[in-house]
This record gives C-alpha cells, structure tokens and sequence, in this order.
C-alpha cells in the first residue's frame, strides 16, 4: 500500500469525497457518484465491489476512449454503510453535473433514496439485492434490483436443494431451516419462504440471529436437536464465519448449508478455515480471474499500475467481479440508451431508459467478453430485475468453483406476489401505475 | 416436564458458559483500567480489534508464531504507554464523563489506524485447536471452547498472582485501593497506569486471538464489547472474579433464554436479554456481584 492510498483512505474515512476522475461541468462525460465504503465494518465487500465497478469504467475510458466518446467520470463519498451517512454523501455529490447513476450498495442507503431520486429521475441500481417490490417498475420508476431481488433469490435456492434432491416433487417431508440476520435484510424472504415451504410441502423453520451474528451456539443448537435435512444461511458480514464455525461445532455437515448472495464471498469463508470447506452458496456472478474481460482490466489497468484494487490476490473475488458485472450494466445502459437519444452525455432519465431496454443475450454477453461470469440479463419497463439466473460455488478451502448449471427462479410464480406488494406500495404512496407509453418518453 | 430433554438443557447450559468465558476475557481488561484509574476505558474493543490484526498481519508476512505475540505484545505496550502518556495524564482529575467521552473517541482513532495500517481484508486465524466437538455422554462440547476457559483461566490466575505478589502489583492494589493515599505514600501513579494498561494491552491481544479464531479477524471484532458490558454491570466493574462469574452468568443465562423464551418473542433476543439481567441486576445491586460499594462522604 502506498503512501498515497493511505492517505486515500484516511480522507475517505474523514468523509472527504475523493474525486478519481474529474467529474468537471464538461460535454461529453457521464457521472458516477460512488457512496463507497472502503473502511469500518463492511470495507472488505466495498473496497471489492467498488474497485471492481471503478476497474470496469477505467477500462472502458482506457482501451475504448469511453462510450461512444462520452467519458466516464465519477468521484467516491464515504459512507461506512451508514444510512445517514450514505444520505449525506447523495446530498453532496448529487449537485455534481452528469449524473448516469447511483450505485451504493447497501438496502439501508437505498431505502433512504427512493423518494429522492425519483424525484431527481436519476436510476437507483440495486444489484443482487434492495426491496424485492422495487422489481416492478409500473410502481419504481427509477429502481433496478438487477439480475437477482431477494424473492427470486429465495426461489432459486429452493430450486437448486430441489435439484441435489431430485425434483420440486421430492421436497415434500424434507425440512428446511433458514438461518436469517436479525435486520430488514434478513426478514425480507420470510414470506416467501413460508409460500414456497407451503407450495412444495416441505417443512420450514425460520430463525433469527441478532445482529451482528458473533454468537450463534443457540441457534445452532437449536438447529441440530431439528435434525433439518438443509439450512440455508442468510447471513451478512461477521455472521457467516460465525454460522460456518458454529455448525461444525454442533456437527451439522457444512455441504448441507446453503449460502444466500450475501454469504457467498471468500470474506465468509476464509475466516471459517476448515470449517467452511465444502459449504456452497449462490451467486448472479462466477468468481475467478480467467472471464476476458477480467484479463483485460488486469492487462490494461494492473499491469500498467492503474487497478483500483491495493491488493492484486483480490482480482476475480466475488465482490470484484460483482462490481465488474455492475459497471458492464451500466455501461450498457449507457451504451443502448445512446442509441435512442444520441452519442452524448445524457440526462437521469435518458440512462433510466437505457436499464429499461437493457438486454443483454448470453451471445452480448460473450462479446462484452463476460461469458460464464454471468449467464444474460432481460430488463424492461416494467421488470427492473431482468430475470437474472444464478448459479451455485462451493469453496475448497481456498477459491469457489461453480457445481451447479444456470439456474432460472420461478419468476411466474414469483411476479403475482410482487405485483400485490408493489401495488400496496403505490396505494399507500397515492403513486399512479406507469404504463408502457409513460416508460417510453424520457426527460431531456 | 417428563417430556423435558435434559439432555439438550445440559448442552445449552455449557454451551453458554463456555461462550460466557469468552465475554469474561473481554471483560477483565476493563476491569484492570476501571480498578485503578476509575476510567470505563470503551477503547477496549478496538485495542483488541488492533492486537489481533496486527499479529495475524506479521503471521501471514512469514513471522514466526512466537514472535508475532511478542512484537504484538510490544506494540500493545507501546500503544498502552501512549494513552496514557498523552490522552489520561492531562485529562487527570476530569469529571469521569470526560475520560469516558475520551477513550470512546480514542476507540475510532485505534480502529481507523488498524485499518490503515493493516488493510480491511478479514482474516482467517488458525490457532491449532480444532473447533470440533467431542460427545460427552451425549452432550457436544467444542474443543476449542475448553481451550478458551483454559487460557482465560490460566490468565486470571497470572494476573491475579501478578498483582498479588510483586511490588507493581502492590502498587497497583494501593492504587485501586485509594489514589491519593497511593500518592501521598510516594507511589508513581503514571507508572502503574501505563503497567496497567500494558496489562490491558496484554488481556486484548489474548481476547482477540481466542475471538480472531472464534470469528474472523475483522472489524467487527471491535465490536465484541458489547458482549462485555452486561458482563461488568452483573460483575462490577472493578472484580476480576466479578468478571468471571459475570460472564458465565450472562453466557447462560442469554442462550437459555434464546432457546427457551426466544420463540415468543419472535427469536433473536440474546442480543437483548443479557442488557435486560444486566439492567434489573443494577436495580437491585447498582455495584454488581462484587463490585465495591461507593460511599461517599458529603
């Protein structure tokens, strides 16, 4: 670490927006305001998913002059994932000219700016994770849960225990255990847990672990005299280790837990040693450093000393690669929103419709040279999702390696109960349905 | 009752204690600077937090062991010494709202320099021990979780013999005892404070590796102090033994209450329930199990 990343660093940790590339009142370039988190509890996730999405635009401005010749600028506010400060940061950078996106990371931060930026008409994305509702975008506008909200999350990982099982059909009389953190992260898919345990005749048995999940011997005790034939871990943070040491404490068999999207990086299992070798988790995204694309920022940018990343044994982590994949989304974005309004910088809305025609075949996706790091994305207006497939990793010991084909969730049956949801949402908010033909004009 | 799994209460029941030794190794190091300066020194948790990153950082650069506990060890001394030399000698004599104001922000100042000097990335800690459980007639109980109440034990009993027996210690006992007569009886009161906060220094970086193994090496091992502070208010604050005892209650008393109460409450309540003992144990007893009764004369 050099001296100047420190100093980097201890600014961010000060609050001090550390502006990375210019993001000056000029024609021509496209803002990202980055509510990062690169120190406190949660720097590990951040510092890899931001580092990954800031590799990605560098290697778009680098080796293609930018997109169509607009080029990407964005500048970094701390957050440490506070709400308050995550709110504070949108304050500050939100007057910066060019806004493409806000990307923050966190459900907390994005809870706090849906309101906002709907009235600003500047897209919100919420990869992998946000409220499941913000799925329809008749009621959200301006939010994309891309590829994966936590519905068809839950769904995809009850499908996959189908599949180790021999079918939806085989699920009757198994019983399932979802270990869940005790925020409103964590209770998110305790409905649909509840519907899918009814629809498939299995048993469930949902608990809570307080935050921050350094305790877990209860719980886990309480888990082994259930005698589950699965538990599924929908952790955050210090609570998935924690999970992992605890079961093989207890002596429940690791291969048998599966990880939600936010236990599934190499920070849950490294921690766990021993513990965590054989224990699967789901994932939107592959892990590992030998997708094209990743070879090109590592070609383009590390090797010329510009990665974002201190630490070069990080490239192709989980987080890195989800911060890749997030900068190809929006980057696409751009690109296709461009090709409606023009090959120049555009406004909130414009980019918002860009997500809305974001669709990207598996053959797109291996020509953006990310085939096998995620399988394809579908957004339109009203489906801000995309019905993204997943996929499961289980780690060695030392890396994830993919076990598992791409998997689809049940969006079908998934859809209904989000639409109730969302059309709640609406009532209560006095918010209009949009429609198709509202979607199609955008603000200039 | 004749359907109750006694069985399963007995587990639970050691589950908690043994986890209630791991809240009493945090908890002792509070002790130390709360027994002599007055001061609830809530840097405690970052101290650990630092101890442990900085001793799996030198392990994982290729120091030996051994070593890393000693250079660990050194820096936790050094750090130690530092606090008081720049942070409680001038503020002596303040009110001890502003001592307490004073190590809460030395709290974000020790966390914010660990993670700039040793990066943010969690770390795995192997202490050798296998966190596997052995079958005691039935009962599981963790190997490694012995190990913990062996060192946590095995540290009392030094630190006990350490105040007990040499002259730092009876300085230190002079000191806890009574700071003027301590002064005026020619004692060095700078000194003691910065033995005792090496001890502190000392008490951390044992904490944070058992925990380290236990969790992680991460941030949020700073965090492990609130698992203490239910601790010291059943203990008092100013008993080791307090501590002990303090921290096996707690343990117990939380996982049983998860176990068997958590349902109607929705789950999750350990996180809560120990700060509810701990409030109505104040009520009754506002200086805890064996803390010292404060008298004052007005």
């Amino acid at each position: 670490m050099t001296i100047f990343s420190k100093f980097k660093i201890a600014a961010l940790a000060a609050g001090i927006a550390f502006t990375v590339a210019l993001p000056a009142a000029q024609a021509d370039e496209q803002y990202f305001p980055l509510q990062s988190y690169r120190v406190g509890p949660y720097a590990a996730g951040g510092t890899g998913f931001f580092g990954g999405f800031i590799d990605y635009l560098n290697l778009i401005n680098t080796r293609d002059g930018g997109v169509n010749g607009v080029k990407l600028t964005w500048s970094e506010a701390e957050t440490q994932y506070e709400v308050e400060r995550g709110v504070e940061a949108y304050e500050r950078l939100k007057s910066n000219p060019n806004v493409a996106a806000w990307n923050p990371l966190s459900v907390g931060i994005a809870y706090a700016m849906i309101d906002r930026i709907t009235a600003d008409k500047v897209p919100l994305i919420t990869i992998n994770h946000g409220r499941t509702d913000s799925t329809d975008g008749r009621v959200f506008p301006y939010v994309f849960p891309l590829l994966l909200n936590p519905y068809s999350e839950t769904s995809g990982i009850v499908n996959y225990i189908a599949g180790k099982e021999g079918g939806l059909e085989n699920l009757k009389g198994k019983k399932i255990v979802v270990l869940y953190h005790g925020s409103p992260y964590g209770k998110e898919t305790i409905p649909i847990y509840e519907l899918l345990a009814q629809k498939y005749g299995f048993e469930l048995q949902q608990i809570e672990v307080p935050h921050p999940g350094n305790e877990q011997q209860s719980q886990w005790l309480t888990i082994r005299r259930a005698k589950p034939d699965y538990v599924v871990l929908r952790g955050w943070g210090v609570m998935n280790p924690v999970a992992l040491k605890t079961a093989a404490k207890t002596g429940f068999p690791v291969d048998h837990i599966i990880g939600n999207v936010w236990s599934n990086s190499e920070e849950d299992a490294i921690p766990a040693g021993e513990a965590a070798k054989g224990y699967t988790a789901i994932t939107t995204q592959a892990s590992g450093a030998e997708y094209p694309v990743v070879k090109e920022i590592v070609k383009t940018l590390y090797d010329a000393g510009k990665g974002n990343l201190e630490d070069k044994n990080r490239i192709g982590s989980v987080y890195h690669n989800l911060g890749i994949v997030n900068g190809i989304l929006n980057v696409e974005a751009i690109r296709i929103a461009q090709e409606k309004f023009g090959k120049r910088t555009l406004t909130g809305d414009e980019v918002r419709w860009g997500f809305e025609h974001l669709q990207l075949d598996p053959a797109r996706v291996e020509a953006l040279g990310a085939k096998g790091l995620f399988h394809s994305i579908n957004v339109t207006w009203d489906n801000h999702e995309g019905n993204g497939y997943v996929t499961f990793q289980q780690w060695d010991g030392k890396k994830w390696n993919v076990v598992s084909d791409w998997i689809a969730p049940d969006w079908a049956l998934l859809r209904p109960i989000i639409e109730k949801s969302s059309e709640a949402y609406a009532a209560e908010k006095g918010i209009k349905l949009r429609t198709a033909e509202d979607a199609e004009t955008a603000t200039n | 009752m004749s359907d109750f799994d006694w069985l399963f209460f007995i587990e639970v029941l050691v589950g908690g204690l043994l986890s209630g030794v791991m809240y009493s190794l945090v908890a002792i190091g509070f002790v130390l600077i709360y027994k002599t300066s007055g001061v609830l020194n809530f840097a405690q948790g970052a101290m650990l937090l630092f101890a442990a990153l900085t001793f799996v950082s030198l392990t994982e650069r290729g120091v030996p062991f051994a070593l890393a506990f000693a250079i660990t060890f050194a820096i936790m001394v050094v750090i130690g010494i530092a606090i008081e030399r720049t942070v409680l000698r001038p503020l002596t004599n303040k009110p001890p709202i502003t001592l307490f104001m004073a190590t809460l922000g030395l709290s974000y100042v020790i966390e914010g320099a660990a993670q700039l000097i040793w990066g943010t990335q969690v770390h795995g800690l192997d202490l050798g021990i296998e966190d596997l459980p052995f079958d005691v007639g039935g009962v599981f109980i963790s190997q490694f979780d012995i190990f913990a109440a062996v060192v946590a034990a095995g540290m009392v009993a030094a630190l006990s013999a350490f105040f007990r027996y040499t002259r730092i210690g009876l300085g230190f006992r002079a000191v806890a005892d009574d700071q003027f007569a301590a002064l005026a009886i020619g004692l060095r009161l700078p000194w003691i404070w910065a033995t005792v906060w090496a001890a502190a220094g000392l008490v951390a970086l044992v904490a944070g590796l058992l925990w380290g193994a236990r969790v992680g090496v991460q941030f949020s091992l700073s965090l492990i102090v609130l698992k203490a502070l239910p601790v010291l208010v059943l203990g008092g604050f100013d008993s080791i033994l307090g501590a002990i005892v303090g921290g096996l209650l707690i343990g117990a008393t939380e996982k049983l209450a998860e176990v068997y109460i958590g349902e109607y409450f929705g789950g999750g309540i350990e996180g809560w329930f120990a700060y509810v003992v701990a409030l109505a144990f104040l009520l009754v007893r506002p200086s805890g199990l064996f803390g010292q009764k404060l008298v004052e004369r007005v």
